[in-house]
């Protein structure tokens, strides 16, 4: 009984003791070589949205918010948080907030399959980026969405989304990241400023009788928007209409002028 | 002699004992961070450093602690403390000095402290016996199998992280898109493995 006993609590004191041992040495190790933390960083991370987009250019949120808390960034990068996480990032750093523009994402192309076809029929994966490559994609129009989702994928917020061929941005959902902006082989998803101004949804650079024949609503390059313009904010270059954002007042001529119906108002 | 020992214990651990393919010790960090590559090696990497330094720990423990008291009956849960334990050293020390790593690693190294993989190097190693002396595995012995099981676990994750690739690009049934077609794809690289089966005996006769 008395010899059980005795190994009983030898097994207990060594378990305890190497146990007792390694807290003693972790604990010591913690002390000695503690790390000082970050604390801005920290309060600077916790009034970010925490989506690690990268839209900053930093890797990430905790990226940004280290490079914030050394000020080496400034206020305004994170375009998900917007106006109201750059004011709590001032307010956490005590620095002057600024202003930062609402951006939204912009699809250029209205190719939907109404409008235009395809030139072949594409079986392989189920991706823009794999059909780009595969012969320079599966569109008549060879600047037009393709419509196999690869802005949809991307995005965090599920703002974007192929409807009948072609992509479109859910404009309250949209936090202007830039993931769809990469994502998309053709470059045709552009940040614009969210103001009310008019945008052209086509980036058909072909000659007009060429875009006729491919889509009902491409750019032909006939200089009408150009000129209604009263600000001269519509430029045709390359047979393609570019409304400027910022010059452009929102008065709605130039729409009213495309034959083809490729500029609208980004926001109603 | 004691070179050839080594190499075979060393490759015998990688190819025919392969802690995953062949024991499937360390199951959940092979199915769970083998998507991709990056992630895969940061993992083996990880767990070959905790491998060997764990085994350094336990095997000194066992062999003059618990064996002449009679209390080897203690080595699986006083291996869980001392391995947990060291992983938490392993963490303050390259968070002081190698930050870079820390945060490359960061995620990996709390998963290591419950990974059956680690635990399985460290108890079973105490049961293999030198096939050219019939004793225990001594101290270098145990270390090198250490290293060889890291590297094991390392070679095993890298080739499935390739299989996976695979499977990614493969128009799959739907109902064994996932993580069924990963297991199917488990058990088939597992048995591919088999085909080592006797080859370090062959490539490195011993007597």
């Amino acid at each position: 009984m008395n010899s059980m006993l005795v190994s009983v609590l030898t097994a207990v004191a060594v378990v305890a003791g190497i146990g007792l041992l390694i807290g003693l040495i972790l604990s010591i190790a913690s002390i000695v070589m503690a790390v000082p933390k970050n604390e801005k960083a920290e309060q600077v991370l916790s009034v970010l949205p925490g989506a690690n987009c990268g839209a900053c250019g930093y890797s990430g949120c905790s990226g940004y918010a280290e490079a914030l808390s050394k000020g080496e960034a400034t206020v305004g990068l994170c375009s998900p948080g917007g106006e109201q996480c750059a004011a709590d990032i001032a307010a956490v750093l005590g620095v002057d907030a600024g202003t930062t523009e609402k951006k939204i994402a912009v699809v250029q192309c209205q190719g939907s399959l109404d409008n235009t076809d395809y030139r072949a029929t594409y079986q392989g994966t189920q991706s823009c980026l794999a059909a780009q490559k595969l012969g320079g994609g599966l569109t008549a129009c060879a600047y037009g969405c393709m419509g196999l989702g690869d802005c949809e994928r991307v995005c965090p917020y599920g703002a974007i989304r192929v409807c009948n061929g072609v992509a479109m941005v859910d404009n309250e959902r949209c936090k202007a990241c830039g993931l769809c902006v990469k994502a998309c082989p053709r470059r045709i998803i552009a940040l614009v400023p969210e103001k009310r101004a008019a945008v052209s949804r086509c980036m058909n650079r072909d000659k007009g009788a060429v875009t006729r024949k491919l889509c009902s609503t491409g750019c032909i390059g006939c200089k009408k928007c150009e000129k209604a313009c009263p600000v001269n904010a519509v430029t045709v270059s390359g047979f393609c209409a570019v409304v400027d954002n910022e010059k452009c007042i929102g008065c709605k001529k130039c729409i009213k002028e495309c034959p083809q119906g490729v500029i609208s108002l980004l926001v109603r | 002699m004691l070179i050839k020992t080594l190499v075979s214990v060393f490759l015998a651990a990688i190819l025919t004992e392969n802690y995953v393919l062949a024991k499937f010790l360390g199951i959940c960090p092979f199915l769970g961070v083998s998507k991709k590559l990056d992630s895969a090696v940061g993992m083996s990497v990880a767990v070959t450093v905790v491998m060997v330094l764990a085994t350094a720990v336990t095997y000194p423990i066992y062999m003059y602690l618990l064996v002449p008291y009679g209390m080897d009956y203690l080595q699986t849960i006083l291996f869980i403390l001392v391995i947990a334990g060291l992983v938490q050293l392993v963490e303050i020390v390259l968070r002081k000095y190698i930050p870079s790593l820390y945060r490359s690693l960061g995620i990996y190294l709390p998963l290591i402290t419950t990974n059956c993989a680690v635990l399985g190097v460290t108890m079973l190693v105490l049961q293999k016996v030198d096939s050219t002396t019939l004793y225990h595995y001594t101290y270098l012995h145990a270390l090198v199998n250490a290293f060889g099981a890291g590297i094991g676990f390392l070679v095993a994750m890298v080739m499935f992280a390739g299989v996976r690739g695979r499977l990614e690009k493969a128009d799959v049934p739907a109902s064994l898109k996932g993580l069924p077609i990963t297991l199917v794809a488990a058990s088939l690289v597992s048995l591919s493995f088999l085909g080592f089966a006797g080859l370090v005996d062959h490539l490195i006769p011993l007597s």
